[in-house]
This record gives C-alpha cells, sequence and structure tokens, in this order.
C-alpha cells in the first residue's frame, strides 16, 4: 500500500460516499490492525487521550461491543450513551444532543440511529467524527467493510467474485452498504428476496435482482444471508416462517448444489432454522464467527483514520 | 389620506389579460388605474422610473400557509404578506390548515380582521371542506363565504370519504365556490418520505408512489364530471397526474391545476443528502417527471404556478429526515425560479409566466384579475429582469428560513409594487403599513 | 517543501561493508546466537533486518530470528499530524519472551522512532535485552537513546535531510545527504 495515500474523511458514513480506493485503504488498514488484535497485548496506543462516544438510538449488543473493544483497544476512552427512540420525539434534538455531547470535548461519535440518513444530519451539526453504526434502512459501513475484509481474506480478493446477498432486501442497511462496496471494487452482486422485499429501482445500483434462491445460488463464490424480522413492518405482507425457510433458507441440500468453496456470511444474529439451517450456519463453509472477530479490526481501522481527519478540515 | 398619484415611466408592460405587450406608462390614481398610455405626462405626487424594467399585473399566489391563527412562530399574516410583497404578489390565498382549522364562519372572520390590519397586500381566505379537515362532516360554505372565504380546501390531505367529496363538490357548486384538491390517496402514501424510486432505496426511506397522488386525481376529476362542478387541483408534481387532466380537459370537465417551483426546478436526487428542507408533500420526483410538468406548463394543461408556502421553524426542520413536516417557503423564490427554469430555458414566454402566475389564479380563484386596464385595481408588480441576487438566509422576510433554494443565485427581482394603489415597495424596500 | 541532494553518503559497497561490520560486532558480543532475534522498522528497517540477518547466519552457520515492526500507531506525533500515517502490519511470528534483540532501523535522528519501538516491543512481551543497530546515525537526538553499533557517523544541520534507499524499495542502494529548501 502506498504510504503517501492520505485519508481526508471526518466521518464515515456510508460507502456510498467512499470512492473504491478509500474502501480499499480501510481494507488494507484493517489487516494491519488485525495483526494487532492477535497479540497477547491487543492494545496499542494510537488513540491515547481521544475519547469515543457510543451514541445508541437502537438497542445493539454486538455492534456497540464490537466499537468498544476497538476504541478500548486503541486506547480511546468510552462512553456508551443510550438514548431511548420513544423518548426522542419529546426529548431533545439529535442536534442538541450532538453538540452536547461534543461540549464535552471528544473526539468520535459512534451512532446508531432508526432513523435513516440521522448520522448525516449529525455530521453537519458537529466537527467531532461522525461514524455512521447503522441508520435505519440506510447504511450499515463498518458492517459491510468486514463482510468484505472477510470475502478478501478467504478469497484473496474482491474483484470479479460474485455475490449474492439473501433476504430482506427492502429494509437491510447492511445490504445497501454491501450492494455500494461490493459494485465499488468490482463484485458482480445478485440480490434476491421475495418481490415485496426488492425495493423499487435497486437494479439502478448496478446489481442484479431476483426471486429465485436456485438463480443467486447458482456459481456464487460467496453469500451473505440477512436476518429476516418478521416483527418489523406489519403493513407488509410478510411470508410466514416456514415459508421462508422453504423458498429462501439456506440448508444443506441447497449447498450441495453451490460451489464447494463458497463463503457463506451472515451479519447475525441469526434466526437458525429460518433464513439458515443450524447445520448451515456452524458448517465448514460458513465465517459468522471470523466476521465477528474482523469486525473489531475493520472497526479500529476506521476509528483511526477518521479522528485525525477532523483537523484536515479545519 | 387619499392615495397618491403615481406614474410609472418607460417600462415594458407585459399583461395577457388585455393583450399588452410593449412600451406603455401607467398613471394611478385613487387606488386604480387611471390610464395606461404612450408618453403619458401628467401630473403626479410620485413618478417612478421604470426603464429596462418589466411592469406585469401582480401576481397572485393559490396556495400560501400562513399558519395565522394557532402558529404565529412559523408565520403571520404579517410577515407572510411581506414575504409576498417581496415576491411580487399582490393577492395570495391561504389554506385553512391553521390551529384550529378555519372550518367556521366565526374564524373565517377572525381571520379576516387579523388580516384587515396586518397584511400588507391582498388576502382571499380558503375555508376547510370538512370540520377540522378531519373528513368526517361538511364545513358551513355558505356560511363561511357570507363570511369572506372564497374557495375550499382540505390542504394537507385528501377528503377520503368518496361520497362526502362528492357531496362538497356538489355544495360548492350549489354555492359558488371552488374546491381546491389537495390529491393524495394516504392508503398508498402512508410513512413515505421521498419520491418511491431508486432514491426511496438509496436513503433507505419509505417511499411515496406517484400513484397515491394520480389515482387520487382520477378519482376527483371523476367526481367533478359527475356532478359538474369545478375542482382545482392542487401542487401537481408527477406526468400520470398531467397525463389525466390533459385528458380531462379535453372532455370536458372544468378541472384546473397548479403546480410549485419545486415542482419544475428540482428533482428527487436533491433529497441525497438529507436536506430536510427537500422534505415536502407531493415529494420532489424525477427528471422526467419534471419535464411532465413543464410540459404541462406550455400545452396549458397546468393554469397556474402557486407557491405551497409552507413555513416551518428551524427547530421543526433541523431533525431527522423522518421527523421532520413538510414543505417549504416559496413566495421570495417563486418568479425567481421561474424565470430561470421556464422563461430563460423557453418553455414559457414571460406573456405566458404572467398568465400563470397572475392572470389565472385570479381568474380560477373568481377574483377581479382585470389586468391593467382603465379602471382596474393598481395591482402592479415591476420587475428588474437583469438584476441578480443570492437568496440569502438573512434576507428572508418569511419567519421560517425552511427553503432549498437558500444561496442560490438567481436573476430577476421585484423592485416595486403596488397594492390597491398604494406603493408597498419601492426601489426593493417594503414600506411599514400605514 | 522543496528537498535538493547535496551529497551522496554511502554508495552500494559502503552500505554493505557498514553491514557486514555489525554482523561482526553483533557475533563479537553474543556469545550463544541462539536467543537472538532481529528485527526491523518498517520499512527500511525491516530490508536492513533481514541483510543483517543473512550476514550473521552465514558467519555463525545458524538460523536466527527475524521480524519486522510498524511503529506507527506508538507514534508520539499522532495528535499533531494532518492525516494519520499509514498503518502496515507487524511480523513478529515468534515470542521475544526473554529474547535478545537487535532492533534494526536506517536513520538514527532525534530518537523518537526507537522510543517508539520500544514501547512497541515490550508490549509484545519482556525480552531479555534490547540492542539497536543503525545504518546511520546523524546526531541531533532529542531523547536519551543511543545506538549500539553504527555502520556511519554522518554529521548534519538541522535543515539537512539523510535519505536511505535501499534496492528492495528505492531500486538502488545509497545514502544521500539533502537540504531542505524552503
Amino acid at each position: 500500500m502506498n504510504n503517501k495515500f492520505v485519508w481526508t474523511k471526518k466521518d464515515l458514513l456510508g460507502l456510498e460516499y467512499l470512492s473504491a480506493a478509500e474502501i480499499k485503504f480501510i481494507l488494507y488498514t484493517a489487516g494491519s490492525f488485525k495483526e494487532v488484535t492477535t497479540r497477547q497485548i491487543k492494545k496499542v496506543p494510537a488513540l491515547r487521550g481521544k475519547t469515543v462516544v457510543n451514541l445508541f438510538y437502537e438497542p445493539s449488543t454486538r455492534t456497540r461491543a464490537s466499537f468498544e473493544l476497538a476504541a478500548k483497544r486503541l486506547s480511546a476512552d468510552v462512553l456508551n450513551i443510550a438514548v431511548e427512540s420513544s423518548s426522542v420525539k419529546k426529548g431533545e434534538t439529535l442536534i442538541d444532543t450532538g453538540r452536547n455531547i461534543e461540549a464535552l470535548k471528544i473526539d468520535i461519535i459512534v451512532v446508531r440511529h432508526n432513523c435513516s440518513g440521522a448520522p448525516n444530519i449529525l455530521a453537519r451539526s458537529v466537527s467531532s467524527s461522525v461514524v455512521n453504526a447503522g441508520d435505519g434502512w440506510h447504511e450499515h459501513p463498518t458492517q459491510a467493510l468486514l463482510d468484505m475484509f472477510t470475502l478478501q481474506e478467504k478469497l484473496g480478493k474482491i474483484e470479479g467474485l460474485r455475490v449474492s446477498i439473501i433476504g430482506d432486501i427492502a429494509h437491510s442497511r447492511v445490504a445497501r452498504s454491501n450492494i455500494w462496496g461490493l459494485t465499488k471494487l468490482g463484485a458482480k452482486v445478485t440480490v434476491c428476496a421475495p418481490g415485496i422485499l426488492i425495493p423499487e429501482g435497486i437494479e439502478k445500483m448496478g446489481v442484479k435482482a431476483t426471486t429465485d434462491l436456485n438463480e443467486a445460488l447458482e456459481g456464487a463464490d460467496a453469500i451473505n444471508v440477512l436476518r429476516m424480522q418478521f416483527e418489523r413492518d406489519t403493513a407488509v405482507a410478510f411470508p410466514s416462517k416456514l415459508e421462508y425457510l422453504k423458498n429462501y433458507g439456506i440448508t444443506t441440500e441447497r449447498l450441495e448444489k453451490c460451489k464447494k468453496n463458497i463463503v457463506i456470511m451472515h451479519p447475525g444474529p441469526i434466526n437458525r432454522g429460518v433464513e439458515m439451517s443450524s447445520e448451515v450456519a456452524d458448517g465448514k463453509n460458513s465465517v459468522i464467527l471470523e466476521q465477528v472477530t474482523n469486525g473489531i479490526a475493520v472497526r479500529m481501522a476506521v476509528l483511526y483514520l477518521v479522528s485525525a481527519a477532523k483537523e484536515i478540515r479545519r | 389620506m387619499t392615495p397618491a398619484r403615481y406614474l410609472i415611466k418607460n417600462g415594458r408592460v407585459i399583461d395577457p389579460a388585455n393583450k399588452i405587450d410593449g412600451l406603455f406608462d401607467i398613471l394611478i390614481s385613487d387606488g386604480k388605474i387611471e390610464k395606461v398610455g404612450v408618453s403619458l405626462d401628467e401630473k403626479c405626487d410620485k413618478m417612478i422610473d421604470a426603464k429596462d424594467k418589466i411592469i406585469i399585473p401582480g401576481l397572485v399566489d393559490m396556495h400560501t400557509h400562513l399558519r395565522e391563527p394557532g402558529r404565529e412562530d412559523k408565520e403571520t399574516v404579517a410577515s407572510g404578506t411581506r414575504a409576498a410583497v417581496r415576491g411580487g404578489y399582490t393577492m395570495i390565498a391561504c389554506m385553512p390548515n391553521t390551529e384550529p382549522a378555519v372550518d367556521n364562519p366565526k374564524t373565517v372572520k377572525l381571520l379576516k380582521d387579523i388580516i384587515k390590519k396586518d397584511a400588507l397586500c391582498g388576502v382571499a381566505i380558503v375555508g376547510a371542506i370538512t370540520l377540522s379537515r378531519a373528513g368526517k362532516k361538511l364545513a358551513d360554505f355558505t356560511g363561511m363565504k357570507k363570511a369572506g372565504a372564497i374557495a375550499v380546501s382540505d390542504d394537507g390531505s385528501s377528503v377520503e370519504d368518496k361520497d362526502l367529496m362528492l357531496e362538497a363538490m356538489r355544495g360548492a357548486k350549489s354555492g359558488g365556490m371552488l374546491v381546491i384538491d389537495h390529491c393524495e390517496d394516504t392508503k398508498l402514501s402512508a410513512f413515505g418520505m421521498v419520491n418511491k424510486s431508486l432514491i426511496s432505496t438509496k436513503m433507505g426511506l419509505k417511499g411515496i408512489t406517484r400513484a397515491s397522488e394520480y389515482e387520487m386525481v382520477r378519482r376527483e376529476i371523476g367526481l367533478a364530471e359527475k356532478c359538474g362542478g369545478h375542482i382545482h387541483i392542487a401542487h401537481v408534481s408527477c406526468g400520470e397526474s398531467v397525463d389525466i387532466i390533459r385528458k380531462a380537459k379535453k372532455r370536458g370537465v372544468k378541472v384546473t391545476a397548479e403546480t410549485a417551483p419545486h415542482y419544475f426546478a428540482l428533482t428527487e436526487e436533491c433529497c441525497a443528502t438529507y436536506d430536510t428542507n427537500t422534505k415536502m408533500n407531493p415529494p420532489l420526483r424525477s427528471k422526467e417527471d419534471v419535464e411532465a410538468i413543464k410540459k404541462g406548463l406550455s400545452d396549458g394543461t397546468i393554469d397556474a404556478i402557486a407557491t405551497d408556502h409552507a413555513p416551518h421553524t428551524d427547530s421543526e426542520k433541523d431533525v431527522e429526515f423522518d421527523l421532520a413536516p413538510f414543505g417549504i417557503i416559496g413566495l421570495e423564490t417563486a418568479l425567481g425560479l421561474a424565470l430561470a427554469e421556464l422563461v430563460d430555458k423557453k418553455t414559457l414566454s414571460w406573456s405566458a409566466l404572467v398568465e400563470k402566475m397572475s392572470i389565472n389564479p385570479a381568474k380560477i380563484l373568481g377574483l377581479a384579475g382585470t389586468g391593467l386596464k382603465k379602471g382596474a385595481p393598481a395591482d402592479i408588480t415591476v420587475i428588474d429582469p437583469n438584476r441578480e441576487y443570492v437568496y440569502k438566509k438573512d434576507s428572508i422576510e418569511s419567519r421560517s428560513k425552511n427553503s432549498p433554494f437558500i444561496d442560490w443565485s438567481l436573476k430577476g427581482r421585484v423592485t416595486d409594487v403596488f397594492v390597491g394603489g398604494d406603493l408597498v415597495m419601492e426601489s426593493e424596500s417594503i414600506k411599514a403599513r400605514t | 517543501m522543496v528537498v535538493r541532494e547535496k551529497s551522496k553518503v554511502m554508495d552500494k559497497e559502503g552500505i554493505d561493508k557498514a553491514l557486514e561490520r555489525i554482523s561482526h560486532e553483533i557475533v563479537e558480543r553474543f556469545e550463544v546466537a541462539d536467543d537472538i532475534a532481529v528485527i526491523g522498522i518498517k520499512n527500511r528497517g525491516s530490508y536492513l533486518a533481514e541483510r543483517l540477518v543473512l550476514k550473521i547466519e552465514r558467519l555463525i552457520d545458524k538460523k536466527l530470528l527475524v521480524g519486522a515492526l510498524d511503529i506507527t500507531l506508538y507514534r508520539d506525533d499522532l495528535t499533531q499530524v494532518a492525516a494519520q500515517p499509514v498503518v502496515h502490519a507487524t511480523e513478529i511470528d515468534f515470542t521475544i519472551e526473554g529474547k535478545k534483540i537487535i532492533l534494526v532501523d536506517d536513520v538514527l535522528f532525534t530518537g523518537r522512532t526507537i522510543r517508539c519501538a520500544l514501547d512497541a516491543l515490550i508490549d509484545f512481551g519482556r525480552p531479555k535485552r534490547i540492542q539497536l543497530a543503525v545504518l546511520v546515525d546523524r546526531g541531533h537526538r532529542e531523547l536519551p537513546i543511543k545506538a549500539d553499533y553504527v555502520g556511519k557517523n554522518v554529521p548534519t544541520s538541522a535543515s539537512e535531510l539523510v535519505e536511505v534507499r535501499l534496492t528492495e524499495a528505492d531500486g538502488k542502494d545509497e545514502v544521500v545527504l539533502c537540504e531542505k529548501i524552503p
């Protein structure tokens, strides 16, 4: 990697806003951080004296834990703030909250929000770095970055890979970020879901859309299986769990027809027996736990890079 | 105080109502136009040199939200009419979705008193179709008309109950009132934020389909056809609506329609940054829709350009996109945008633009609208077509600043405005009410 | 900032001779070579470390442990830089616990890089001893750090730069004294 590459973005809001070179640079940097996470002392002083705030408007255990660990391994101080979504309407506005947090003299705000675009709005209102930890149905950039990092680790490259994203595409920020990232790095992406869960105009994002799982699996080098959330958006006629497993669940039988070394990813948490059978989730093609491990390296890389960039902007 | 005698000299007068386009002088006296002629040399209290300027009948906005009574933090009759004058309007029609709604003769009267006291330009009152705009029970049209309302609308929503709407149209017809119709099938648009297309997908927001608008346009035109009443379709945003209206007009249905400047000046792409000042209802649509709107304007399908001036405070708009209210202000930018997007790009001639922004709205609302001829009330707007300026946030007259056009460079600025013979703005400076 | 080359301090042969001499000195000072590990500081220090190891191995006919250390995350100027420097991977696939470490870098200047490297190394374990070998010592120390093996002492002024170019990274071997022209 070129020593001269200069990271200039103070925020990470989504992969839509990054160039292929920037995405590759994050992945390279994450590779360096992965080594740190294998040491006995898994801590480096890079962000000593900096403070990372996890501002979570939505409950999250794993993403928050991953960011927290990433920040701590960089020697940053971490402050966790959980805001009840229900109190948003009557309480303090997002911008006021952001400015108040900034007045605590912090450096990075990691934000998870149920409203799409909330990190964009926050980033315009504060001079601290803002890292999107998932916003509405919009983006979840660090998840896609760790998915791509894992893919690259397993298959050596991203360019030219055939990757299928299977599940509730319409309501998935993981899907959107993966689509942006993978297509920018030259992968061929197929999205697969029941018709009502394929959003309008998705093909214009450079992907193929299909309702046929067999088509999505055939020839795929990797699949990213999304979590089905049956409890959400009751206005839409969702298929039943059983019907979903039958038509879209990844099972051992289905796997037999796939490429032998197909990489199976899942952003977690898994609904065993819904989008994926237990045998597949725990099988040799599954990289689900490696994704979790890689998540820390990727988030360390992101926190490290954005933390200095805000000074460039000023 | 007797209104002064004014002489506007050397300007290009454009008035399609009286088929005028040329260099004329206008003499104003007693609040009325006394003379329109070549090289007038009359005695006057004040002469306005309109050399290189354009003189048109005052602009008429069919669709303004003045927010008074109830939401004076967003806008008042005083601030809203100041904004109107800045934008070249001499008459605006205000929508009834205030708090409480203008849904009874008493509130119409109350509003009328405020207007009399505070308004800098003419304000026509639109009453609600149903009580509290709840879509359940019809308001008292006759009473409201007697109190001074000129039209009815439940703007902000459609009357979902088809039978009730038909009854409303019949009532309005017999009472001699115009129905201004916000067309939206909320079953199709519920929780939508932006146009349903690639943009809603990219932004991860629920989309608002075109069908939520045009299916309702179709239904309402059907009802108008059935009862023979006049229906005016508000803020047309999509191509299908334009087509439906065009066909209805050909069939002879009494339908008129308006669009707003943002539907021809902006596309859905503008929403991508989650700027809440691009959130409006109906939403910004695609490039193809913009083209269809322009075509509708040029072929006469769309009769009028209205602002849908919808003030919201900074604190209401400075929130997550999902939580922000729909709507933008527009009185001060409508003319500049129309000149840039329609006249400069040859969609409309100056004269056609005056029709869309002054003559036709006045006609549809049933106002005098006789243009610049002898004896007509002196509602006149003088424009410097070459004056370039940047629309700055701190220059906004409206109490709210929710505009996506802030910092846009615009050309063609209103310099002087006469309302009923009163010079309420002179050389871009608005006079205090006397 | 413009940099002008002033003079060549070492050529290919000079570099090789210096490394040869250092390898002899190391062998002389360590009686048993069993627990020696050579760790170069990325990027150029790690190339020098590899060359040094080859030379020592030839002298003692024994394989040595060799690693590469990226000290970016330990830099004390991270809060002052405009953009984060590129982080490369550290490659030390052995335990340094109880080892005698020869730390290798190209130029010893203020001593701050070496301070970073010491901190970084100690996060990997507790070596028995750490010694420092550099190709060039140009003076101007800002920390109490001294090299145990020096290829060449080059007196410099503050406005000068010492550029070490190595075949592995730059296509040729030379050490050049440059001047910063503001």
